[in-house]
């Protein structure tokens, strides 16, 4: 260690020169990093479109059955307890069908309501049929203008809703076991202990 | 062409304009071509269908992320166009067709992002960043200018050679 001359002051203008760029880059470092991570982990999405819909009661609408379910409206979700899942399928859309084994394996911990969006309600009965139905109560949107008031922007797009009828989470993306796990089950606890 | 070579020159040149004009329509119409696959999706009213129109190019087709819903023929931006028709036959303002709008999908849905802290403070920053990098530049400017590099004060010994060498 060098020996320091007691009387040079510690906060020289050259280290301060130095030291400035280097606390901001490592300010920027650190904000990229926890970016980054965030994206892995999946609690941060660049491309999430429609965060607008998060903590906000579900929009006004109405679905007549869709076979083999019965249909469902704003009041049904807003009359709720316990938290559920509402998901927008079609048959007409490969990620939906990659989805269902998913949905499957959740239905027994969690209730899942379903949308088919824009589909023929005789299509979207053939493919649960042959995919399995994971759905208590299923609606057919076959205009898609339930899935504007929603803000959905394609299928599969999932929302989770807490009790009382309130959005709580939204996924853009097929769900995936991953995102159950790190996302959805601790959200579900929070929701059950307020 | 028999007429060819009693060309006047105002003619030659009326066709040489013409042609002009003609061969720059073929650059400017993709521009002017909007994607409404269907004429009766729209309005009667033109002008009300012009509105429709402006208010369409505003919003973004949230499939494509990069074309307005009137340029888009993706089935959501159909529906959104229908959408935005309806509103405006219906006689709403743009205003609260564009709240419809951002109130499902946000400030993502608008081509032109709105004026608020965060959007003014990112448009002024290099501005900001300018006048800052200005500001300091000029001060330290001056303080380097009002403090001047004096001398030291002569010591004994040199003030006695000073004034030895200024006698001779």
């Amino acid at each position: 260690m060098s020996t320091q001359d007691p009387n040079k002051p510690c906060l020289t203008r050259r280290r301060v020169m130095m030291g400035v760029p280097l606390a901001g880059a490592a300010v920027l470092g650190v904000g990229f990093w926890k970016m980054l991570s965030g994206m892995q982990q999946g609690s941060f999405n660049p491309h999430d479109i429609n965060a607008p819909v998060l903590n906000r009661p579900v929009p006004d609408f109405t679905l007549p059955d869709q076979t083999p379910g019965q249909g469902f409206a704003t009041q049904d979700l807003k009359a709720l307890t316990k938290p559920i899942l509402v998901n927008f399928f079609a048959s007409w859309c490969i990620p939906c069908l990659a989805e269902m084994p998913t949905l499957m394996a959740l239905k027994d911990d969690l209730e899942l309501w379903g949308i088919a969006y824009k589909d023929r309600p005789e299509n979207a009965a053939k493919f649960l049929q042959h995919s399995g139905n994971p759905f208590t109560r299923l609606g057919s949107d076959r205009d898609g203008r339930v899935g504007i008031e929603w803000g959905i922007s394609g299928v599969p797009e999932t929302f989770l809703i807490g009790p009382g009828g309130i959005i709580r989470w939204h996924s853009a993306t097929p769900l995936e076991v991953e995102t159950i796990r790190q996302t959805l089950i601790p959200l579900l606890a929070k929701l059950k202990t307020p | 062409m028999s007429h060819s070579t009693g060309q006047t020159p105002r003619t030659r040149l009326r066709r040489i304009v013409t042609a002009l004009v003609l061969g720059l329509s073929v650059f400017l119409a993709p521009a002017l071509v909007l994607a409404v696959d269907d004429p009766s999706e729209m309005l009667p009213d033109t002008k009300q269908e012009a509105r429709a129109e402006a208010i369409g190019s505003q919003l973004r087709c949230l499939v494509c992320q990069n074309e307005s819903i009137e340029d888009s023929s993706a089935g959501l931006a159909r529906d959104l166009r229908r959408v935005v028709r309806e509103h405006v036959a219906k006689g709403e303002t743009d205003h609260q067709i564009m709240d419809w709008m951002v109130a499902r999908y946000g400030n993502f849905i608008r081509l032109s992002p709105p004026l608020s802290v965060g959007t003014i403070l990112l448009w002024s920053m290099p501005v900001l960043a300018l006048l800052l990098g200005l500001g300091l530049a000029f001060f330290s400017y001056r303080r380097r200018a009002a403090t001047p590099v004096a001398p030291p004060p002569l010591s004994e010994e040199e003030k006695a050679r000073l004034a030895k060498l200024t006698k001779e």
